[in-house]
């Protein structure tokens, strides 16, 4: 907590993007989570990614439930639309703006409380849905916010800061992401952003339901030897399958990559993601062999990051729906509510 | 790059730019929070140590300072440090009390030749340590060209008064109307050091056609202005024409309007952006409806029965040679006659040393100047020193006080038998400022305002009354304000690299981007790779030793606010912010071992 606020002087040498924001102008308000919370990383990676994107930041709605994790929208896109629902409910408000505006991007922001634990229903709904989202969760493994209790995510075995082993097994998001049908699926980690920060801006551009599981270390209560969540065990088996960078526009690309090293994926938004493999047999597209490498690894011990699973023709929920392609809130009323001819009509038709 | 040793005095005193841009490296946050605390004797006090003459610097001094200032790097305007400085002059108590006691003499005999403040400052420095000083001046009064040439609108006597009498009144002896007419002579009175603080007395001349015949009414500006404040002069002719470009012709066509001048312009040479005075001085000129004309090289004085009646100038422009030298050459337009009744010109100034004879063991090189030694101020007679404008020609006021501490110090050392060239290292104090979580002893809130500006006397009266000081010095709420604007670049971000967990949480809060997390590499790469670009390439970059991952942290001094947010958000205590204070080495100060460091 921090109770000066942030000074308004930025560096005068900051580049500006296609709008001519800098990525200050992409902040909210001044954090007031405990200093060094992963989280915070989290929140400067979103800015970085909307300001790589050139987002306009009204075109964004910012979606969130109860926990530390769910605090943070308040500490990015400041211009932004944003929600802070009820524990666990995040998905289903999301959901609900979706259908309603299908021109926003929507970000879920939640964490392993929120989202494995009391609104795992409610994320698991979303994602099988496939609702145009990213949904990131800021993973920590435990309860911060009540001071350091074991969460779902956390690792049988893990000892807490106190000491305790953690004898429940544990729920990896990733793999039900997978599982249910989730179309953009990566992992990574907060100390990392060179690979966080485009894997948010891919996420952004696939149309679909994306879903990222960034863990994220509790400075207060989970960076102790012993935890699985800490910032050097997490660094120590840390197993990056692949890094990206995401080529918007008429940007060319900047980096020569060695022939066979690198794979080109296209995006709905006409933006390309080059995968950069460091697992040389490792598929981003085959969604079995995605799962079954995750669970290997995790039985060694090792925590898989980057990109690993993406379907480039995936389909939202609105296309499931066939809903109409504009936004509720432009319809006319006319249109909206048709009268009550068209509904004797519509009623005939299930006679 | 090595990891940057931070116990080198300098390295800290670097990233205090004010600090380090002073020739006398005052302490300017220092003295700037004290002021925000309403301390002003306190803020005044540190001035006298390092400037001894805040209250005359504050309304005169050439301001090193400020372009050097971050907060000119970080929006428009520096901070206004000079006149924060008077503010401290203006508002302080009565200090008498805490000026150093006349202790003992100890014998020795010290001659400074010259009022002014080199000579007033080697006798500030040696006085309080036993030295009888005798000062010698030709004018009544002590203060040189402070008392002299600067004009009583922007320098009243009271000032001067005041802060040469802090000095007198340590015991020094003053003789004033006494001009030293041979050095020969005061060699042969057996002072046990002479220092010469004689000034550059001698206006340089315009030799042009016309200049003897119109004598009368052609005038040396500084020789007038000495003229005009000892009250030998109070008129002019109505059309007066300033020749020059510094702050001399700036005071010279300010005070031309005060004695009469109706019609005042400067004429210059050189462009009128590249003229020597300072802005804020041209500036107050064309405030007073002094116009500047600019790429005009007299040639001719015009007159008439042995009266001055105009000057023919050429109209020349700028050209930039291979070398970015500037020429200035004929633009080939016709020559322009300004009329006028009375010229002042003010072309440079020049030293003069008729009074030393070539033959008493003092060197001079071949533009007659003496040979003397940059570090100690000594001259090629051991026993003899100069300082301020007599030793390397015309510069500001704070050159000379910055010089006469220097030459005080060798002057101690050597009647100590010490070696003069053996320079002591300043005293360094390093010290946390945290006070709570996040807590600071320092306001590290950062103020948004703009540079507030100094009212200023009605124009109608301060026209008509040549000792009406025009500025009126900030009031309490304005010092206040501007003191806020100062960053404190004085309380240093030091970084302990054991501590970092690499979390990355001062990269994501600083406000301007100065910290990368990276992979080490040497300086010029290492720029290229820093979250913001670094066009400062002589701001250093603080480097630390390699972190758990591998990588460094490297840290770009440039436009850092001081603000502390990284230490507050850095969850281990690996970020600080520690007040570096560093007291230059002065005659009599204990030395310090070089072992001492600074963290």
């Amino acid at each position: 907590m921090t109770y000066i606020a942030k000074p308004k002087f930025h560096h005068p040498g900051l580049k500006k993007n296609e709008l001519g924001y800098t990525h200050r102008d992409y902040e909210g308000k001044i954090s007031t989570l405990c200093a060094g919370c992963g989280h915070d990383s989290i929140t400067a990676s979103i800015i970085e990614a909307c300001y790589e994107l050139s987002i306009e930041p009204h075109r964004v709605a910012k979606i969130s439930g109860i926990g530390c994790s769910s605090k943070t929208p308040d500490y990015f896109l400041g211009n932004s639309h944003g929600f802070n629902s009820v524990h666990g409910r995040m998905p289903s408000v999301l959901t609900g703006a979706n259908l309603a505006n299908r021109n926003l991007i929507y970000l879920g922001v939640s964490g392993d409380g929120d989202s494995a634990s009391i609104g795992f229903g409610q994320f698991a709904h979303s994602i099988r849905r496939g609702v145009n989202m990213t949904y990131i969760v800021e993973n920590n493994g435990v309860y911060g916010l009540t001071k350091g209790q074991f969460s779902a995510t956390a690792d049988r075995g893990s000892k807490s800061k106190k000491g305790v082993t953690n004898t429940d097994n544990a729920i990896d998001l990733v793999a039900i992401a997978l599982q249910l049908g989730a179309t953009f699926v990566a992992r990574s980690f907060s100390g990392d952003k060179s690979q966080l920060v485009p894997l948010i801006a891919a996420a952004i551009g696939h149309k679909g339901a994306s879903f990222i599981d960034v863990i994220s270390p509790c400075i207060a209560f989970n960076n102790h030897a012993g935890s699985t969540k800490s910032f050097d065990y997490v660094r120590e088996h840390n197993d990056a399958v692949n890094r990206l960078d995401v080529l918007v526009g008429r940007d060319p690309i900047a980096v020569d990559y060695a022939p066979g090293t690198v794979q080109m994926v296209e995006q709905h938004d006409g933006s390309r993601i080059a995968l950069r493999k460091i697992d040389a047999d490792y598929d981003p597209h085959d969604r079995l062999g995605a799962m079954t490498f995750l669970q290997k690894h995790a039985a060694k011990g090792q925590i898989v990051t980057g990109l690993l699973y993406v379907d480039p023709d995936a389909e939202d929920l609105h296309e499931h729906l066939n809903t109409v392609e504009t936004p509720l809130n432009t319809l006319e009323a006319d249109t909206l509510c048709p009268g009550s001819a068209a509904l004797d009509k519509f009623n005939a038709s299930l006679r | 790059m090595k990891p940057t040793d931070i116990a080198a005095p300098d390295y800290f005193h670097k990233v205090v730019d004010c600090q380090w841009a002073c020739p006398a490296h005052t302490p300017v946050p220092e003295y700037i929070r004290l002021i925000a605390q309403g301390r002003y004797s306190d803020a005044y006090m540190i001035n006298w140590k390092s400037n001894v003459f805040p209250g005359i610097l504050g309304r005169t001094c050439d301001r090193p300072c400020e372009p050097a200032c971050r907060r000119g790097r970080v929006e428009e305007t520096p901070v206004a440090i000079c006149r924060l400085k008077r503010v401290a002059a203006d508002f302080k108590d009565d200090i008498r009390q805490r000026l150093p006691k006349p202790s003992p003499r100890n014998g020795k005999r010290i001659a400074l030749v010259g009022g002014g403040p080199a000579s007033l400052t080697v006798a500030r420095d040696l006085a309080p340590l036993g030295y009888h000083c005798t000062v010698f001046d030709a004018d009544p009064e002590a203060g040189g060209m402070m008392r002299s040439q600067i004009p009583k609108f922007r320098l009243p006597n009271s000032v001067i008064d005041e802060e040469t009498g802090y000095i007198l009144g340590l015991g020094v002896e003053f003789k004033g109307g006494h001009r030293i007419e041979s050095m020969q002579a005061l060699l042969a009175e057996k002072y046990d050091a002479i220092f010469v603080g004689s000034g550059a007395p001698r206006g340089r001349e315009l030799e042009i056609p016309g200049r003897k015949e119109a004598a009368a009414n052609i005038h040396i500006g500084i020789d007038w202005l000495s003229s005009v404040s000892f009250g030998h002069t109070d008129k002019i002719g109505k059309r007066v024409i300033v020749l020059g470009g510094g702050n001399t012709a700036m005071d010279c066509c300010r005070t031309a309007r005060r004695l009469g001048g109706e019609d005042v312009k400067v004429i210059v040479r050189s462009g009128f952006e590249e003229m020597k005075a300072s802005p804020w001085e041209k500036e107050d000129a064309i405030h007073e409806d002094i116009p500047i004309l600019n790429f005009l090289v007299p040639v001719a004085f015009i007159h008439a029965g042995g009266k001055l009646t105009g000057i023919t100038f050429q109209k020349v422009k700028a050209e930039y040679d291979a070398k970015g030298r500037r020429n200035l050459v004929p633009s080939g337009e016709p020559d322009q006659t300004f009329a006028c009744d009375d010229v002042l010109v003010a072309v440079g100034q020049e030293n003069a040393f008729p009074w030393i004879e070539r033959d008493c063991g003092i060197e001079f090189d071949k533009w007659n100047m003496p040979k003397v030694d940059p570090k100690t101020f000594v001259s090629t007679n051991p026993k003899v020193f100069f300082g301020g404008d007599a030793a390397f020609g015309p510069k500001n006021i704070i050159w000379a006080v910055a010089q006469g501490h220097d030459a005080a110090l060798s002057i101690h050392k050597m009647l100590s038998g010490e070696d003069i060239n053996e320079r002591p290292l300043p005293e360094v104090h390093v010290s946390s400022q945290k006070m709570g979580i996040h807590e600071w002893s320092y306001d590290n809130d950062i103020s948004n305002d703009k540079r507030f500006k100094v009212p200023h006397r009605d124009k109608v009266i301060a026209l008509k009354d040549i000792r009406a000081e025009v500025e009126l010095g900030y009031d309490v709420k304005l010092a206040l304000g501007e003191a806020e604007r100062c960053l404190n670049c004085d309380v240093e971000t030091v970084f302990s690299t054991s501590l970092c967990i690499e979390c990355d949480a001062c990269v994501d809060i600083c406000p301007m981007d100065c910290i990368t997390f990276t992979e080490n590499g040497e300086e010029a790469d290492l720029r290229q790779r820093l979250k913001a670009p670094s066009p400062r390439p002589d701001q250093d970059l603080y480097v630390s030793s390699d972190l758990k991952t591998g990588r460094v942290m490297v840290k770009d001094e440039d436009v850092c606010l001081h603000c502390g947010l990284c230490a507050e958000r850095c969850p281990t205590g690996a970020w600080d912010m520690q007040k570096y204070f560093i007291e230059m080495t002065y005659a009599g100060s204990s030395c310090p071992t070089k072992s001492r460091s600074a963290a």
